[in-house]
């Protein structure tokens, strides 16, 4: 088998074991696994920029929330049904990711992190200061009776299992197409030498635009998705912890990985969960991890594994 | 009554939102400026200091007076002595490597921030004032005599504020001497000018590196404990302390003292007296914005070319 | 022949703060010719060619290409107008195969099929000679070898204009002939222009020169005639520091 077709089985493969763990898995765990899936949505459209990208951003945040409340409001305020609530989740996180993409690209490095930390602490307090209609920190639910979409019923755990399960299956083949393609492979050349990228002809800043655009909506599309699935919109999605997070995944399942940032996603998810069976102070554990994996594992468990065994892994 | 009060009283409350804030930024500058990294987690050593200051003047449990000029002195050491371990056992080995450090030092956030709630709790905790007096402020009237002075109702402010205002601009000054003047100084610019220059000529270049974390540190801890009888210790008062001192830092210009001084002036006053007429959430919103503009425009800025 | 211009500026001037690096300089270089682009150190040669592939931008004067101004064009759109170029410092994905190095060279300019791509990244690196190690990754390659593949990743773009700067610099005095095959070898097709500091390879490989020193013009001519100009040889005697 050439290392494409190992590839793609192996994508096929993760897919077909999480649908099998939607007959297998404990209710408990299957609410998790939904979860985590749309998460690591969010977090295949973080490494999107960051892993082949290089494009380090500390504001994915204002785009999750931007996917998120382009869908809420316009189902609370405007009664729209589920399907175009997230046509226009998908829109709003595509609008706001064009326009701070166009400014923050302007910068790069430590640089381009502050900047789009900083846009996207506005954006937090902008949701915040409409507090009449987003309702501020306390956010708010979306009725069981809004949450269907072509006749399904997503509040139903099983249906809203397999709806996460597809929504990454398509995100998974869409971003692992597009860095097999011409343009992903731009993207990895501008990550590893812009300047000789850019002399070869190639409009780099354009390319990381619409890399950035990609991954802005791919986080906006998960951000709305959450919100539809599980059936809550609230300010704290927007917050900088939300930005933190897809950058601690992926860090730990592997940045430029296509598994790493569900892998990541998952193990981030347990050590969390567990960990808040025992303090309330559980975001301890994000920190200590986050600082161990720029210390010791830059490359993360996929990247890790890629490295030392299996160097065709996507 | 008239507007004239109330912007006295904006003023003032300006005065001393400036003056904790140019020794917190000060310190974050001064890491900037010597280390070359951003230390994300400047607030939390911040929150620190106020709440090891609770704990200092509480332990004690003597006079207010002594417990705080105790907390004083040992809130900034300790706090500092943190700044040094987590500089020789994180940043350091991650040879100060500018993108690394910000993600590192946004895991030191998270783990000062999360243990302080696990020990100190999720409570906010207020030190009492070695001293408090109300003063009234005297304000020009016109009356049937022409212009006298009268001291309108219900305004005033305290000589603990005033002493803060005071503190601040002596601390600062000391600050300068010690840049200008010692040794220390002089190792801490030159490494900040030329940091191979630096290491021929012998400086110990780590050794600096952890000095300038620590008192970075230290100075933020020093403005923490001097707020924390106006305002209460909590496990997440560093926030807005950090996003402060990003403003002053890249409007004022980097590793420059004074400038950064003069942006806290500006920053402090100006987001006191906003915030007293206008919501705080917009100011903060049109601040944040305004630092990301600055840092977008003006690329050749701070971040820009003299990062080696 | 009928020299049909296929570069040339006027009057551009380059100052850095204080300092004119490029003044006014007239150049012009016909199609099909390899021209030596010499001078001391410091005479503005790595400046002039950055003006003429974007990588710097002008105080003043203009470029033009295919009797096309290109003066407002960023570097990106001039290199995709038929230029092409390498680095002093080389510069390679070192965490990529060679083969994805040229291949990145190819797509841009022919965005064929894999297979197609595949045949001319094969005819490149056969042309430098690196063919049998298209799999292993650039940044095992010696220096020299990396020199190569910059310059195949140059060829595969089937430039107008290559612009070649100091190419041999750093390699050895087996590598620096092998190179001069590889020059010769493109006589004809290619447009060169190529900064250099080693006089041996310059007279053997050159079909015209130019010195620059000081930002200007000091002479212009065959490799013969500019070695036997007296103020050429003030110039280089007069910074004989090399």
């Amino acid at each position: 088998m050439s290392d494409a077709q190992k590839s793609l089985t192996l994508t096929v493969c993760v897919i077909v074991l999480l649908l099998v763990l939607h007959f297998v898995l404990p209710a408990y765990h299957h609410g998790n696994l939904a979860r985590i899936m749309v998460l690591a949505v969010y977090a295949m459209g973080f490494n999107f920029a960051f892993g082949y990208g290089g494009m380090l951003s500390l504001g994915h945040a204002m785009f999750f929330g931007a996917g998120m409340y382009g869908m809420g409001l316009v189902m609370q305020h405007l009664g729209w049904p589920a399907g175009p609530a997230l046509i226009a989740g998908l829109v709003s996180s595509l609008i706001v990711s064009a326009v701070i993409g166009f400014l923050a690209l302007r910068t790069s490095g430590v640089q381009l992190m502050i900047v789009t930390l900083m846009f996207s602490q506005a954006g937090f307090l902008t949701v915040l200061y409409f507090g009449e209609w987003t309702r501020g920190d306390e956010g708010f639910v979306i009725q069981q009776a809004d949450r269907m979409l072509a006749g399904i019923d997503l509040s139903n755990e099983a249906n809203r299992y397999l709806a996460g399960l597809l929504l990454f299956a398509i995100c998974l083949f869409f971003l692992s197409r597009l860095v097999q393609s011409p343009f992903g492979k731009v993207l990895v050349a501008i990550r590893e030498n812009e300047e000789r990228t850019r002399m070869l002809g190639y409009d780099v800043g354009q390319y990381k635009l619409i890399a950035f655009i990609i991954s802005g909506t791919v986080s906006g599309v998960a951000g709305a998705s959450y919100g539809l699935l599980f059936g809550y919109v609230g300010a704290s999605f927007a917050s900088v912890q939300y930005s933190i997070l897809p950058l601690l995944w992926v860090l730990l399942g592997g940045a430029g990985t296509a598994l790493g940032p569900l892998v990541g996603t998952l193990f981030m998810f347990y050590l969390i969960d567990i960990t808040s069976g025992y303090t309330t102070a559980y975001l301890a554990i994000a920190g200590l991890v986050l600082v161990l994996l720029t210390l010791f594992a830059r490359h993360g468990i996929i990247g890790e594994v890629r490295r030392r065994w299996l160097k065709w892994l996507p | 009554m008239d507007f004239g009060p109330y912007f006295v009283l904006a003023l003032i409350e300006g005065a001393v939102q400036a003056s904790v804030l140019a020794l917190t930024a000060v310190g974050l500058s001064l890491v900037f400026g010597v280390m070359r990294v951003v230390n994300v987690a400047h607030g939390e050593f911040f929150m620190l200091g106020a709440v090891l200051a609770w704990v200092v003047a509480t332990t004690i449990g003597a006079h207010p007076a002594i417990g705080f000029v105790l907390a004083l002195a040992i809130a900034p050491i300790v706090v500092g002595a943190i700044a040094v371990s987590a500089d020789v056992l994180v940043l350091k080995r991650l040879k100060y490597d500018p993108e690394n450090t910000i993600v590192a030092t946004i895991g030191l956030l998270y783990i000062i921030q999360q243990v302080t709630l696990m020990t100190y709790g999720p409570d906010a905790r207020p030190v009492e004032a070695p001293f408090n007096q109300r003063l009234a402020i005297p304000w020009p009237e016109w009356g049937e005599g022409g212009l006298t002075l009268g001291w309108p109702w219900g305004f005033g402010t305290t000589s603990y504020k005033l002493f803060v205002i005071a503190a601040a601009i002596v601390l600062l000054i000391v600050l300068w001497q010690i840049m200008a003047r010692s040794k220390l100084g002089l190792v801490m610019r030159a490494t900040q000018l030329d940091r191979e220059m630096a290491t021929a000529f012998g400086i110990q270049v780590d050794r600096v590196y952890a000095i300038a974390f620590g008192i970075g540190a230290a100075l933020a801890a020093l403005a923490a404990t001097l707020i924390v009888p106006i305002r209460q210790a909590h496990y997440l008062m560093g926030a807005d302390p950090l996003l402060l001192s990003f403003i002053v830092v890249i409007i004022g210009g980097l590793g420059s003292l004074p400038g950064t001084v003069a942006a806290a002036v500006l920053i402090g006053m100006s987001d006191g007296m906003i915030s007293m007429f206008f919501s705080p959430t917009l100011a903060k919103i049109l601040s944040t914005l305004l630092v990301a503009f600055v840092l977008v425009f003006r690329p050749q800025g701070l971040f820009g070319s003299r990062g080696r | 022949m009928a020299a049909v211009e296929l570069l040339q500026t006027h009057d551009l001037t380059k100052r850095f703060g204080g300092l004119l690096a490029v003044e006014g300089v007239d150049f012009s270089l016909p199609q099909g010719q390899i021209r030596a682009l010499i001078g001391p150190n410091g005479a503005g040669k790595s400046t002039l060619v950055g003006l003429i592939s974007g990588r710097i931008p002008a105080t003043a004067g203009s470029v033009s290409f295919q009797s096309r101004d290109i003066t407002r064009l960023p570097a990106h759109k001039r290199i995709a107008a038929g230029m092409a170029y390498t680095f002093q410092i080389t510069s390679v994905y070192e965490r990529l195969t060679l083969n994805e190095n040229v291949a990145l060279a190819v797509r841009r300019v022919s965005p064929g099929s894999e297979a197609d791509v595949d045949s001319q990244v094969a005819d490149a690196l056969n042309h430098v000679g690196l063919e049998d190690r298209r799999h292993e990754v650039a940044g095992d390659l010696s220096y020299g070898h990396q020199r190569l593949l910059e310059i195949a990743m140059g060829l595969a773009q089937k430039p107008k204009l290559l612009i070649l700067d100091e190419p041999t610099q750093g390699l050895a005095d087996s590598e620096i002939a092998n190179f001069k095959n590889l020059i010769r070898s493109m006589a004809g097709s290619t447009t060169i222009l190529l900064i250099e500091h080693n006089m041996d390879v310059v007279m053997d490989t050159a079909d015209f020169v130019t010195v620059l020193n000081f930002g200007n013009i000091l002479a212009e001519g065959t490799p013969d005639e500019v070695s036997a100009n007296h103020d050429v040889q003030a110039a280089y005697l007069g910074t004989a520091d090399a």
